[in-house]
């Protein structure tokens, strides 16, 4: 009796995981199959002859434009949103001053609104400054956007680093600074990689901000640009998988790695009660 | 050290980057968004000031309504599908074994960005060639249905997506709380005779509540927000049918170039987003914190 009830559990969960496996595993068969074989063959079955040709066809289309773009978006992004969090969180957690609860109140309201709320304004805003279709504009809104979950990440391990490290440093002569950038970054390492992981896969997969702010082909990303080739590829079921496929290899990749990490900063950033 | 650690102007020169950024481009656009929604306005031109009437328009407008329906609709069946994650954490959590590998194959869609996910979704819906229908048509159902176009099912095919896309992030949630709670007390349970289930329904689930009343802001306020999947799903069609707030107010202002309009939608987004957090984390505040 036990034994059968552990199995239906086992096919309950079995189930689950193939729900969620399924569709990608059948966008992977698609992108290598040519339309006849997707049309009238059998959805489950493996391509017989893989077209690789169609991965070529998008590559040759131009998708290694938008590829680089979301790319060093990505890193730039991440890179300064780590470093003025980090600043940030450092001032807020370690430095004795009365508005610091203040500050850091100020910095979670950005945890709540809808983006969509500031759209409107933020698009003017650019147009007026002449950032509208200039990848700054959408460097400079991904530091914004992404700071309040970056300083809610690193909050927790701030908090705990022990008051005798900074004293000794600066009963040493340490200026901030140096206790900053010596010391206090280099042992927030681990929960640093968290937020960099993070912070890469939102930008990643941003959608809104680059398909309102940028117009040219020349800057936009992934999210956006495959857009452009799923209209131009219509009907060709082939090449519209291999874009969807190149679009989020490198994610699926970086899981791979770096899956405890990323379970880590998922479960980090939602319990914020 | 004191003196040091309460520098005025390290602690200006730390804080100033970010402060700079929040204010210029999150609070200082949220109030804009209150301002252009007085304005008469299409994004180039002049602004009139035309006082309240698009916040009166927005309220005599039953496409803004049907779009907020949609919006709390998407948001209901994220709240009534966070039990069935629920439900498969608490299975997982029971010493099952694998169950970290499966909760890895569980969040893989979540790490996909919502426009793969919207075009594979519109390849699985397609009426003809998509793999939903080649299933139903393989077990023999003839005239299946086609999803994206049928203005009665859109809301619902859209849905399953989104369960698709979150299902691991709420279970990876439900089972790291269910992880904590201490072995000892499950092995009291269990010397006293409780069932699997007594002890799932009866302890678990009650240790666990915190969690889940968190879960449950998140995943309505996160639905009231909703706008990638579905405005490159279906752009809010057919005819408005699977239209919410946010791809309304993106219509509005970048398709119609309504402006004025469309921040006041946005604004009045803005509200309703920051009305129902504080309801529904009100209805959900717990008098007495558990404690073991």
């Amino acid at each position: 009796m036990r034994r059968i009830g552990y199995i239906l559990l086992y096919v309950c969960l079995g189930l689950v995981a193939v729900f969620q496996i399924f569709p990608i595993l059948w966008l992977f068969m698609f992108s290598l199959k040519t339309n006849q074989e997707i049309f009238a063959g059998n959805p489950f079955a493996f391509p017989t002859d893989p077209k690789w040709e169609n991965y070529l066809k998008v590559f040759d289309g131009g998708i290694g434009t938008y590829f680089w773009n979301s790319i060093w978006i990505t890193v730039v992004a991440t890179v300064l949103t780590i470093l003025v969090a980090s600043m940030a969180t450092f001032a807020i957690t370690r430095m004795k001053w009365k508005m610091s609860g203040l500050v850091l109140g100020l910095i979670m309201v950005g945890l709540m609104i809808p983006i969509h709320s500031a759209l409107i304004p933020l698009y003017n805003m650019f147009l007026n400054v002449n950032l509208i279709d200039n990848p700054l504009s959408i460097v400079i809104t991904y530091v914004t956007y992404n700071l309040p979950i970056t300083v809610m990440i690193l909050l927790g391990f701030y908090t705990t680093i022990p008051r005798e490290i900074e004293e000794a440093a600066i009963i040493d002569g340490s200026s901030i600074h140096r206790l900053f950038f010596r010391i206090i970054l280099p042992i927030s390492a681990p929960i640093m990689s968290t937020t960099v992981i993070i912070n890469m896969i939102y930008n990643w997969n941003e959608f809104v901000f680059v398909n309102t702010f940028i117009s040219s082909d020349k800057y936009k990303t992934l999210t956006v640009g495959i857009q452009n080739f799923i209209g131009q590829y219509m009907t060709d079921w082939g090449a519209i998988g291999a874009t969807l496929v190149i679009s989020v290899l490198p994610i699926i990749i970086a899981f791979l790695f770096f899956s405890d990490k990323i379970m880590e900063g998922i479960t980090a950033s939602a319990v914020k009660g | 050290m004191n003196k040091v650690m309460s520098n005025k102007w390290i602690i200006f020169l730390y804080t100033f980057p970010a402060l700079l950024l929040i204010a210029v481009l999150i609070v200082v656009p949220l109030i804009l968004s209150g301002y252009f929604g007085l304005m008469d306005w299409d994004g180039i031109g002049a602004m009139e000031f035309i006082g309240l009437d698009n916040y009166i328009a927005a309220l005599q407008d039953s496409k803004f309504w049907e779009s907020t329906l949609h919006s709390f609709l998407l948001a209901l069946f994220s709240a009534i599908s966070l039990i069935g994650y629920l439900a498969v954490a608490l299975i997982l959590a029971s010493k099952i074994k694998g169950a970290n590998l499966l909760r890895k194959i569980y969040l893989i869609p979540m790490l996909l960005s919502s426009v793969a996910i919207a075009q594979l979704w519109i390849k699985i819906y397609n009426p003809s060639n998509g793999m939903l229908n080649s299933i139903l048509m393989w077990f023999g159902v003839d005239n299946p249905p086609a999803w994206l176009a049928d203005p009665n099912i859109v809301l619902y095919a859209i849905f399953i997506p989104i369960i698709w896309q979150y299902a691991g992030f709420y279970i990876l949630i439900y089972y790291a709380a269910l992880k904590n709670i201490p072995e000892s007390l499950i092995e009291a349970a269990k010397i006293d005779g409780a069932t699997p289930l007594q002890i799932a329904l009866k302890i678990k689930v009650p240790l666990i509540m915190n969690v889940f009343k968190v879960t449950i802001v998140l995943s309505i306020v996160g639905s009231l927000k909703y706008f990638d999947l579905i405005y490159v799903m279906t752009s809010g069609g057919p005819n408005g049918a699977s239209e919410v707030m946010a791809s309304y107010m993106y219509k509005l202002a970048f398709s119609s170039y309504d402006f004025g309009y469309g921040s006041a939608i946005g604004f009045l987004l803005l509200i309703i987003t920051l009305i129902v957090t504080v309801v529904i984390q009100k209805l959900t505040k717990s008098k007495d914190e558990i404690q073991y």
